[in-house]
Parts: structure tokens; C-alpha cells; sequence
């Protein structure tokens, strides 16, 4: 498949609009993303102080579950962030199979990492909640186990990609886990509706008003868009020496490259 | 302010170690990524300097594309 398009002599590499963005964008982006990252991770940074603040200081104690309930501050904006990066590194992968843009394919691969990380935060973080609330740290409910299939999910796309070692190859074959595994997704938000789980069902949604006090959920959500920030600062940042390792065939590369061995 | 005291704080209601293991696991992921991620980039940099000079691209030299490397 792609010997063909890049053998095709109707589309020669370096004339067709596809391989000029192909060249034109990583090359763009590059300095880009790193002009943008430390934004991010400042935003996320001062956001998770005020989150913080708010989840531990301002929140009451749940009348429920007393004070456990503030993992709640990390458990939710990770697990929303898990299941969020997977859809969005199933778009760039779908944006690059149809596309054919390579820098498509270094976004997906460079938030596979960050996804995963939140995936266990989540996992993690529900295991710690759930000894003190069910008196139990694991359940095989459907909502924990479509989230571990989740984390394995991630897993498989990340060793695959960096198993195979054509570019391109890797790049098709972990855009198509990413597709197939997106089908995971909206099967762990819904779960919790469709099947009778140990696991609560949802306090905020788009449809009602949230079942928790404002307070509570002021945190959540501060701590959730400082998930966000703190996300693209770090796919920012991976993106960076992805695309160096990818176009360093490149001229613009080794003029980066040599302006950094000077800089030593 | 929902605390007494900072032991009450620390205590959180007797659950202080479910939740502290939460928040310092995650504080930890977060802390190791950042370092990987920065570091990952000085590497590839480093490496692919390296990887210049051994193509026969020297420092300061703009450098034609070497078609023949890998």
C-alpha cells in the first residue's frame, strides 16, 4: 500500500500536495510546539495549584464517604483524559491513513504515552478509592474492566509502533489499533448505564445537572483542564524529538541540529 | 478552611493512606514523564549529531541529503 503510492508515478514524492505538507509541516510545527509547551504546562501548573486548593481546603467532606472521596480530584480528570487522548490519537490516526500526513501519525503516537499514564492514574486511583468504599481495590465490573482493557490498549499501540521499524509500516499498524481500540471508548463511559456495575454511575454529565456540590465540582473541573494543559504540553514537548528522529534526513533538521551542538 | 488541624489534614478523616497513595503515585508518573520527555528530546538531538558526524555531515557544514544512510 505504501509502495505503491510512493512508487505511483502520477505522485511523485516532493511535487504533490500531499508530500509538500508531508515536508512542510513538521518542519513548521517544530518550532511551534515548542514555543507553545511551556504555556500549556504554566496553565496546567497554576491550575493545579487552585484545583488543589479548592479539592482540599474549600470542598466539604462528602456526607457519605467522608474525606476519601478527594481522590476524586485526580481519578475523574484522569480517567476522562485516558478515554479523551485514545479518541484523539484515533483522529490523527484516521486524519493520516486518509491523508496520508505523516505528522498525523507522530501526534497520535506522541499522546499514546501521556494516555497511558493517565489510564493507570485512573486505574490506580480507583483501585486506592474503592478498598475503603467497597471494601475491595478490584471488581471484574464492566466499567474496570473496559478500563483496563483501555490501558492495554495503549500498550499494544506503543509496542507495536516502536516493535516495527519502517516508519510507515509502524505508523499504519498503530493507527489501526488506535481505530479498532476507539470502539473501546464510548463502551467505558456508557457502561456504567448499561450494565449494573459496583462502580457509581456518572455525577456530571451534559444532560443533568451535576449530583454533587459546586465546590466539589468547581475542583474537578479545574483539576480536569489542567489534565488537558498538562497533556498537550507533554505531547508538545514529544512531538519535538519525534519529528527530529523522523526528518533528520532533512536539511531544516541538521540546521537545528547544528545550531543546538553549537549551543553546548 | 475544612481542616482543624494539619494532622487532621494529613489524617483525611482516617483514609490518609489511600489518598496520599493516590496523590504521590500520580506526582511521581507526572515528575518522571516531564524528566523523560525533556530528556528524550536532548538524547535524540545528541544522537543524531553523532549520527551527522558519522555521515560525514560536519558541525557548521550545511550538509547535502545523504541518500544512502541506514
Amino acid at each position: 500500500m505504501t509502495n505503491e503510492r510512493m512508487t505511483n508515478p502520477d505522485n511523485p514524492p516532493g511535487r504533490s500536495p500531499t508530500s509538500w505538507l508531508r515536508f512542510a509541516a513538521p518542519q513548521q510545527f517544530y518550532p511551534l510546539a515548542g514555543r507553545l509547551a511551556p504555556w500549556f504546562a504554566c496553565t496546567a501548573a497554576v491550575l493545579t495549584v487552585v484545583g488543589l486548593y479548592i479539592g482540599f481546603f474549600v470542598a466539604p467532606t462528602d456526607f457519605q464517604q467522608g474525606e476519601v472521596y478527594r481522590v476524586i480530584f485526580i481519578h475523574v480528570p484522569a480517567a476522562w483524559m485516558s478515554m479523551f487522548i485514545y479518541l484523539v490519537m484515533a483522529f490523527w490516526a484516521a486524519v493520516g491513513l486518509v491523508m496520508n500526513t505523516r505528522l498525523s501519525f507522530i501526534m497520535s503516537q506522541a499522546l499514546a504515552p501521556t494516555g497511558a499514564m493517565f489510564c493507570f492514574v485512573a486505574l490506580w486511583t480507583g483501585a486506592l478509592w474503592g478498598k475503603p468504599t467497597w471494601g475491595t481495590y478490584w471488581v471484574w465490573d464492566a466499567r474496570l474492566t473496559s478500563q483496563l482493557l483501555l490501558l492495554f490498549l495503549y500498550f499494544g499501540f506503543i509496542a507495536l509502533t516502536r516493535a516495527i521499524e519502517d516508519p510507515r509500516r509502524a505508523d499504519r499498524a498503530g493507527a489501526i489499533i488506535a481505530l479498532v481500540g476507539a470502539v473501546n471508548v464510548p463502551i467505558i463511559y456508557f457502561s456504567v448505564q448499561w450494565w449494573n456495575t459496583l462502580h457509581q454511575g456518572a455525577s456530571v454529565s451534559l444532560t443533568k445537572a451535576p449530583s454533587m456540590a459546586s465546590t466539589m465540582l468547581a475542583g474537578m473541573l479545574l483539576m480536569s483542564i489542567a489534565a488537558w494543559m498538562y497533556s498537550i504540553a507533554v505531547a508538545l514537548w514529544r512531538v519535538r524529538a519525534l519529528i527530529l528522529e523522523r526528518e533528520r534526513h532533512t536539511e531544516w533538521v541538521g540546521e537545528v541540529l547544528e545550531a543546538e551542538g553549537r549551543a553546548r | 478552611m475544612q481542616w482543624e488541624s494539619w494532622s487532621a489534614f494529613w489524617q483525611m478523616g482516617g483514609a490518609g493512606v489511600y489518598v496520599w497513595a493516590c496523590y504521590g503515585l500520580t506526582l511521581a508518573l507526572i515528575v518522571a514523564e516531564l524528566v523523560l520527555v525533556i530528556r528524550r528530546r536532548k538524547d535524540t538531538v545528541t544522537r543524531l549529531l553523532r549520527w551527522r558526524r558519522a555521515v560525514g555531515k560536519d558541525v557548521g557544514g550545511q550538509g547535502a541529503r545523504v541518500e544512502s544512510v541506514e
